[in-house]
């Protein structure tokens, strides 16, 4: 599939916006000592402008941009519809959460409703995200049973390690969020290579199911309806050599995973500054990573319709 | 509304049967199909040029199955297949992708449609092509706009597929209806469905090429495949061969979206 870089910013910045708003959520429920109102409003910034940027980017994917608003409609069926309504209504806690922040500099018991109505909204809109790509029976390495746990990973991953560098950066020494982003992280790449591990192989669909003329024996095409590349091929018909594909897997585990955890671990042992530069440092190795994860998550998925263009497997 | 209409007894289910044992590979049916819907109900279908891939309903194949003597050689037009239970509908977040409840036809409303292309990536069968002129999505409409055309002679009043095709290797028909002519069609040849793995339930049927009379012989052992897909790797291959004989690359010639970027990837990767 082709790696349109307006869908991989929307899905890794949403991602990474909702996970971050959580932890904040999660943070002012458990630990509201932790939190005062700049820590709270740069926090909730960052957070909705990540989910912001994200849904905006999503928009540049579309033909109609102007139209966008007509996505709101088919929530009945569709996950990208259900996205789009679920991301709206997770403005509502979220934004109040900041009303709260702003209106109060210790909003102590005004908070604590929309900080648990944030938790439910930012999982369910990323589930959505991921629920767009894991209903598509066409593309085997999307209809994965670790496509949502991926997301929910990742988005809860990148979003503790903003979370752990913006606490650094405002003198906060929290061990348990640092344990939090090693604890999330190790999980996160587990699922990870799980999912590699799980698009190995073939899917059910072949040249000779898609054209039924197995019964002769092997199909080839012969002969391809047109000399030059068309939509289907673009879009569907994306891929990446193998070499390439080995080469950018290695360079994401190292900039996702590798350098952040070693950087967070580095934070939690030396502390002062040298912590809130390894934690800056670590938010942005993740962010190249996860860019690059995300183009390989394209990248790497077959679609059934390559079937009648040659392709051996899909 | 992108919810599915709810099937009744005695649903029409317009559609198509293909014959390939006749099918002749000429193209007509493709380009019939882009003369009509280029100044009907989808148009203008955007033109193969620098910016814009060109938008065609009707695609003909041409595969080669089997070895030696029992090998065939099948002409293989794909269009939309208009599926009792198209996830291209559903998936759509405008309700501008709908089955109509009538006759099964499935169709893209261009004025609420947002061009988020999920349509396509959900349909199996290649049938939607996404139209960059209009920013829309575009598929075969089974010539709607022709098929109830009362301007029409009743015997034109059939998709432009079908109107034209020389070897009248389609069929177009009612196969919600047992008794119709497509249906019976389908009962005697045994007509059957593109992969039916999808659950997509596609009503448009293919008749599978006739056995092979005895006594001939034909057929080369094909020791050859060939796909069009791995561009990435036949680029690569290309570019290895451009380097050995100095002549310029494919890569560096390709230009539009983002070839800069995937040119200077490519070095940093094959490095």
């Amino acid at each position: 599939m082709h790696p349109a870089f307006s869908v991989i910013l929307f899905t890794t910045a949403s991602g990474a916006g909702y996970g971050l708003l959580l932890w904040f959520a999660l943070c002012s429920l458990a630990a509201p000592d932790w939190i005062d109102r700049p820590l709270a409003l740069t926090t909730l910034l960052f957070g909705l402008a990540l989910v912001s940027a994200g849904l905006g980017s999503s928009t540049l994917h579309l033909g109609r941009p102007e139209r966008a608003w007509r996505a709101l409609s088919q929530w009945r069926t569709s996950w990208l519809s259900r996205e789009g309504v679920a991301a709206i209504a997770a403005y509502v806690p979220a934004g109040l959460l900041a009303l709260a922040w702003i209106v109060w500099p210790r909003p102590g018991g005004v908070a604590i409703l929309p900080a648990l109505l944030m938790i439910p909204a930012a999982l369910a809109t990323t589930y959505c995200t991921a629920m767009i790509y894991a209903s598509l029976k066409t593309v085997r390495q999307w209809r994965n049973r670790f496509t949502v746990p991926n997301y929910y990973a990742l988005g809860l991953f990148t979003g503790a390690l903003l979370f752990a560098a913006i606490l650094r950066l405002f003198g906060r020494e929290t061990v348990a969020v640092d344990i939090a982003v090693l604890v999330v992280g190790a999980a996160t790449l587990a699922l990870k290579l799980a999912y590699w591990r799980s698009i190995e192989g073939r899917g059910a669909s072949t040249a000779e199911s898609a054209t039924g003329l197995g019964g002769f024996g092997t199909v080839r095409l012969f002969e391809a309806p047109h000399t030059e590349e068309n939509y289907l091929m673009r879009e569907m018909g994306f891929s990446i050599a193998r070499k390439h594909a080995a080469k950018l897997r290695r360079l994401c585990l190292a900039a996702l995973f590798g350098a952040p955890l070693l950087l967070t671990l580095i934070a939690l042992l030396a502390g002062g500054w040298i912590a809130g530069f390894a934690a800056v440092l670590a938010v942005i190795s993740a962010g190249a990573g996860v860019l690059v994860e995300r183009w390989l998550f394209f990248a790497e998925a077959t679609h059934v319709v390559t079937l009648f263009y040659g392709a051996r497997a899909a | 509304m992108t919810c599915l209409p709810a099937p009744f007894p005695g649903q029409k289910k317009l559609g198509l049967v293909i014959d390939l044992d006749t099918c002749v590979g000429c193209h007509a049916c493709a380009v019939n199909c882009k003369e009509w819907n280029a100044s009907g109900h989808s148009g203008p279908l955007s033109d193969f040029e620098a910016k814009s891939d060109g938008v065609w309903f009707n695609r003909v194949h041409t595969y080669e199955a089997g070895e030696g003597e029992a090998s065939r050689t099948v002409h293989f037009p794909r269009s939309c297949l208009h599926c009792e239970e198209p996830a291209c509908v559903t998936v759509c977040p405008t309700g501008a992708s709908y089955k109509r409840a009538e006759d099964g036809i499935v169709l893209v409303n261009a004025d609420t449609c947002i061009g988020c292309k999920l349509c396509s990536w959900a349909c199996p069968y290649g049938a939607r092509e996404f139209d960059e002129d209009d920013g829309v999505m575009k598929k075969c409409t089974l010539c709607v706009d022709k098929i109830y055309n009362e301007n029409l002679p009743e015997e034109d009043r059939q998709p432009a597929c079908v109107a034209t095709c020389p070897a009248s290797a389609r069929h177009f028909g009612d196969l919600g209806d047992p008794n119709s002519k497509v249906s019976k069609l389908v009962a005697e040849r045994g007509g059957y469905d593109l992969m039916p793995e999808m659950g997509y339930k596609p009503v448009n049927k293919y008749l599978p090429p006739r056995p092979k009379k005895t006594g001939a012989s034909c057929g080369s052992k094909a020791s050859e495949e060939f796909s069009l897909i791995d561009l990435a790797e036949r680029r690569a291959a290309k570019d290895e061969i451009a380097v050995k004989t100095g002549a310029e690359p494919t890569l560096a010639k390709a230009d539009g979206k983002g070839a800069a970027f995937l040119r200077w990837a490519d070095r940093v990767l094959s490095r």
